[in-house]
């Protein structure tokens, strides 16, 4: 077999992508654009300025990782609401069940994907950190 | 000018050492930036950027790798033979400077009325009319490099580590065999030029406008002898004495800080040192058009001429994988050392009858 041949190949082959535009992105400086179903931080949907959820309990047990804690309560209309809905971020595993399972369209995921804090407690969001930024 | 020193004004000497000098800084400079193209050429043949951020286009990037390691812990192992461990950096440092001083950058140029020789190892003796150097050169070269394995195989007997050991084992095996075929090739372009001293063979290599390379006569020669120096200097793809995937990193396992990076240093200087070595043997050293009327020029074909080497060196990195040892040995041995010595002959009945 030609032992030669291969060689100036791969050396044609290295020279041509040396012009070729590099597919690094300069991270910081250029932001990534994040696809139209990334799954990132999850945000709570508002309807009538308050959340939509319902308490249903569907999202934490669908949710493999257990990274979902609601606690229901009674508003003023005697419609029951989460009065606590906690999603620990270190547990999370980003699957989006909890959007497949919500039956009222409560909760949906946001391309962010920056989620890095400095204590452990900072990645429980709970309900007001989770509401939709208007 | 009042003092002279055997015969000579003292602006000769200053200008003897600015010379070398000169030469030395550009090495050191060679080196450092060496690694940051290396680092830029591999990472845009595989499409990436290399560095970016340290400087405009990570331009500084050779600066604060040396800051690191300079500022680095100094670590010596407890059951290191301390001596050879701290004295093997140095060994494999110092030949791979101190072979350029006998490779010949340029012609000669006039200062202050004396010709300087462009040759760090070289006179211009006023009474003969005629430069004179090193008249064995290339024999010079050839026992430095040999020198350099010393410091390997001293850093991996010393630091009394297996990965280290195998290191400067596979390093001894690999360059003894591979200086016999590098040797043995250049034998060829002796027996050409009927010369060892470097500064002649560049002469006789500045016919046809400077064009009369003995790559044209001796392409097999070249080639041969710029791959065996590869395998000598422990480039990439005959890296097997620190190769990665299996000791760790070699010879310079339990090296760290400033120790570290003289290997590294040794590495890129012995790169750039067999590209000179390679320009002066087969491309024509500092010669190109115009190069014996203009001066100036004959170190920028020089040094252009050894980039180029460099980037080739650079682009076999980026595109060839390590062969194995058992492969490394056949190549050296059943078939480089028998093409030497078949050119050798070769040239030989071809000169006879020419």
């Amino acid at each position: 077999m030609n032992p030669i041949s291969p060689i100036i190949n791969g050396l044609a082959i290295t020279l041509k992508h040396m012009f070729m535009k590099p597919v690094t992105l300069q991270y910081p400086d250029e932001r990534p654009k994040v696809a139209a179903r990334f799954r990132g931080l999850h945000a709570l949907n508002v309807s009538h300025n308050k959340a939509k959820c319902v308490a249903c309990y569907l999202c934490p047990t669908v949710c493999p990782a257990k990274c979902i804690t609601v606690e229901a309560g009674e508003d003023a209309n005697h419609d029951k609401y989460a009065a606590k809905y906690e999603i620990d971020m270190l547990r999370c595993i980003f699957c989006g069940y909890c959007v497949e399972a919500c039956p009222v369209d409560a909760i949906r995921m946001t391309g962010e994907f920056e989620l890095a804090n400095y204590h452990r407690k900072d990645f429980i969001y709970n309900k007001e950190r989770l509401l939709e930024k208007k | 000018m009042g003092i002279e020193i055997l015969g000579l004004p003292m602006i000769y000497y200053i200008a003897m050492v600015a010379k070398v000098l000169v030469a030395f800084l550009f090495v050191l400079l060679t080196v450092a930036y060496a690694t940051y193209a290396e680092r830029k050429i591999i990472g845009h043949m595989q499409v990436r950027l290399g560095p970016m951020r340290t400087g405009w286009h990570g331009l500084l990037q050779p600066i604060a790798d040396g800051v690191k390691l300079f500022f680095k812990e100094e670590i010596i192992p407890s059951q290191a033979s301390t001596f050879a461990f701290l004295i093997a950096p140095l060994v494999a440092l110092i030949p791979a400077f101190i072979t350029f001083a006998v490779i010949p950058f340029g012609g000669t140029i006039e200062l202050f009325g004396y010709k300087i020789p462009l040759q760090v190892a070289a006179y211009y003796d006023t009474a003969a009319g005629q430069v004179f150097d090193v008249n064995v050169g290339i024999l010079y070269i050839l026992a430095m490099s040999s020198l350099g394995v010393y410091g390997i195989v001293l850093a991996g007997w010393s630091s009394n580590s297996k990965y280290s050991l195998m290191g400067g084992l596979r390093a001894s095996a690999q360059m003894i065999s591979y200086e016999l075929s590098a040797a043995l090739a250049i034998i060829a372009v002796f027996m050409l030029a009927g010369t060892l001293s470097l500064n002649k063979i560049v002469e006789l290599q500045s016919g046809f406008g400077g064009f009369e390379w003995y790559i044209f006569k001796q392409p097999l020669a070249a080639l041969m002898f710029f791959i065996c120096s590869l395998a000598e200097i422990n480039r990439t793809p005959f890296d097997l004495p620190e190769a990665e995937t299996e000791l760790v990193s070699g010879f310079c396992t339990e090296y760290s800080s400033m120790k570290y990076a003289m290997f590294f240093m040794a590495e890129y200087a012995n790169m750039i040192t067999v590209c000179a070595i390679t320009t002066t043997l087969f491309l024509g050293g500092w010669n190109g058009p115009f190069a014996v009327a203009v001066p100036i020029l004959g170190p920028i074909y020089f040094v252009a001429k050894v980039y180029f080497l460099i980037f080739l060196c650079m682009w076999i990195r980026a595109t060839v994988p390590r062969y194995r040892y058992d492969q490394l040995m056949h190549l050296g041995w059943k078939v480089f050392l028998p093409l030497a010595l078949v050119n050798i002959v070769v040239t030989g009945i071809i000169g006879y009858f020419i």
